[in-house]
């Protein structure tokens, strides 16, 4: 019995042990975590909350990333709700910058106004839609966007389900499509500029908000053809093949050129940030924020694999930040 | 354990009848064989799918894991806050739900009466919530949280109610089943002589069944550990570019960093996603491994 009393003591104090470590290791990254904020750089300190596109996110986070280096003691949080989740949140007042791959509607401009959240819009950096197909797709090399719609129309589902039926030259291969799902800007967007209505898609083809799936499923399958951001066709090359878009004025490559000229039409876009004007105004470490965010517009779109500004675009961008302050 | 040697005795007989027993009918060599089968399935996808990944993340596993924070550069890119919100989540989830798991357990296994509809009613229910899907607790500590009026889901709280609840099942299932293995005769000696049933339980039962509190505990903690459904509804998908540093804290966790690695387009953040997955299996293993060392070192024979 008294054996017994031992081991349970022991037991008992070996446990306790074990969540007092534990309970230790807890406070002592709180330590760290205070260290941080309190120390080194510019001695700035608050928080900045953005929420949005994920299309947009790669670009914010990029910024976040390399602010850190200039001022630790920001807390910079980048969610992705997409973009009309993001304008939610940021109408309701939730968000300092909501991150968006379209310009704000104008049922969410209402929303904003009657919360009384007062915004600017910012063209942060430019980005273009790629449609890739299969490596082994020998018949294209450039699409016509009345092909691709004929290819993604709505009317098109279940007819148009070989590639013989865009153009009789085509081989009789079966089509096999994969896209953006409907929560990303990037679904919102290609509907409009290749069916002329957002929304407006055939729906028997395989959506994903994993771009990495369209990859794949495109790359496993001849008749397969897909859309996804450009820097996904670029950093997946070996697997996909990238085609030219003829909008009506001739075959275009798409590129960091033809985007920012604006000939890569109509799969090239801005996107922009939303920043609170209120916020922008109160929150010093938003202010710097948003400064840095555009000062190093070109280093951030290089790292998150966008196109950066023209020079004309950063010219504006800086004058609605300057009209901001004043 | 006495009671129970002849109960254990008939099983590894009937076992033996399927496993080892010399005269195999047909039917039960075929059993074997097919047992045997979904054992090597199982046990080569597991081992195909962790070389698959310790190839793939091996380079990259190093330090910078740990003091490095997400980056769009992926030779720059660690995990520090995730693995930080990871501690400060756990933390959390144990301390709002070891206490409660156990004080629950020790409530229905000594104390409640187990003809009350009530305590029946409250166990079926223990049982059954271990039963629901974990992105349900997610909804849920979303509910809990729109009911004190949070506006900003992504904080260390939230998710700990979530995990917490999550896991508070398995701590009192497992709680009360090393309460129940402590011998009758120790409760009534400590009766006997004179102790009152609070003293009982507190001094002689509990500490008698903290190996095996410990042992469901570590084991459900590593459960936490290891769960993204949740904390993705709970918005824990997000990048942090600070240290979690409290409660309120916004967070992210392993889980949801190696997630959101995995969807970026350069193959140089999947290494990294490979990287932080062999961390976690790790972590995980080493929490197995002291919830056996513990079992194991302190198992009684009454």
């Amino acid at each position: 019995m008294f054996r017994t009393v031992q081991r349970t003591t022991f037991a008992l104090g070996s446990s306790v042990l074990i969540l007092a470590l534990a309970a230790c290791g807890g406070q002592g990254s709180g330590a760290d975590g205070g260290s941080g904020t309190g120390g080194e750089g510019g001695g700035l300190s608050g928080e900045v909350v953005i929420d949005g596109s994920s299309t947009v996110e790669p670009l914010s986070s990029a910024a976040a990333t390399n602010f850190r280096d200039v001022e630790p003691g920001v807390n910079v949080t980048v969610a992705t709700s997409g973009t009309g989740g993001g304008f939610q949140r940021f109408c309701a007042d939730e968000t300092d910058i909501s991150d968006a791959s379209r310009p704000i509607k104008d049922e969410e401009a209402e929303a904003c106004a009657a919360a009384g959240v007062e915004f600017t819009e910012i063209v942060i950096a430019n980005d273009g839609l790629s449609v890739v197909v299969n490596p082994d797709n020998d018949w294209l090399e450039c699409i016509t966007t009345e092909q691709l719609a004929t290819i993604w129309a709505p009317d098109s589902e279940g007819t148009v389900t070989s590639w013989n039926q865009v153009d009789p030259s085509f081989p009789d291969v079966p089509l096999d499509l994969y896209g953006a799902g409907t929560d990303s800007g990037t679904f919102d967007y290609f509907t409009e500029a290749i069916n002329g209505e957002e929304g407006a898609i055939r729906t028997d083809y395989s959506p994903s908000e994993d771009d990495n799936l369209t990859v794949q499923g495109v790359s496993g399958s001849q008749g397969g053809m897909g859309f996804f951001g450009l820097s996904y066709a670029e950093e997946n090359a070996d697997s996909v093949k990238l085609l030219d878009v003829d909008g009506g004025e001739g075959c275009v490559t798409p590129s960091r050129d033809t985007v920012q000229d604006g000939s890569y039409a109509p799969l090239g876009r801005p996107l922009f940030i939303y920043v609170n004007n209120a916020r922008y105004a109160e929150n010093e470490a938003l202010r710097t924020f948003v400064d840095f965010y555009l000062e190093n517009e070109e280093t951030i779109a290089a790292e998150a694999l966008f196109i950066d500004l023209t020079d004309e675009q950063a010219a504006q961008a800086q004058d609605e930040l300057a009209s901001l302050v004043g | 354990m006495s009671l129970h040697t002849p109960a254990t005795a008939t099983r590894t007989a009937r076992l033996g009848a399927t496993g080892r027993s010399k005269e195999r009918t047909p039917g039960s060599v075929i059993f074997l064989g097919l047992l045997w089968v979904s054992l090597l399935v199982a046990f080569v996808t597991l081992v195909v799918l962790i070389i698959t990944t310790v190839a793939e993340g091996w380079d990259r596993l190093d330090g910078r894991l740990f003091t490095e924070f997400p980056s769009s550069r992926p030779a720059e890119a660690g995990a520090r806050p995730a693995v930080l919100g990871s501690l400060w989540v756990v933390g959390a989830t144990a301390v709002l739900a070891i206490p409660l798991g156990v004080a629950t357990a020790v409530h229905l296994e000594e104390f409640a009466d187990r003809r009350n509809w009530f305590n029946r009613f409250i166990e079926l229910n223990i049982q059954n919530l271990s039963a629901i899907p974990s992105i349900i607790y997610g909804m849920l500590a979303l509910g809990v949280l729109a009911l004190f009026g949070v506006g900003n889901k992504n904080i260390v709280i939230g998710a700990a109610v979530a995990l917490g609840l999550l896991i508070l099942p398995v701590i009192i299932i497992s709680t009360r089943e090393a309460l129940r293995a402590v011998p009758s005769e120790l409760r009534q000696a400590s009766l006997a002589l004179g102790s009152s049933e609070l003293q009982t339980t507190w001094r002689i039962t509990l500490p008698a069944a903290v190996p095996g509190i410990a042992t469901g505990t570590i084991l459900a903690l590593s459960r936490a550990v290891g769960e993204a459904a949740p904390l993705l509804l709970l918005g824990g998908l997000v990048f942090i570019s600070f240290d979690p540093n409290g409660l309120l804290s916004g967070f992210t966790t392993m889980p949801i960093q190696i997630f959101s690695w995995t969807n970026a387009p350069q193959p140089a953040f999947h290494e990294l996603a490979a990287a932080a997955s062999i961390l976690l299996i790790a972590i995980l293993i080493g929490m197995n491994a002291i919830a056996i060392v513990i079992r194991n070192s302190h198992q009684k024979r009454w």
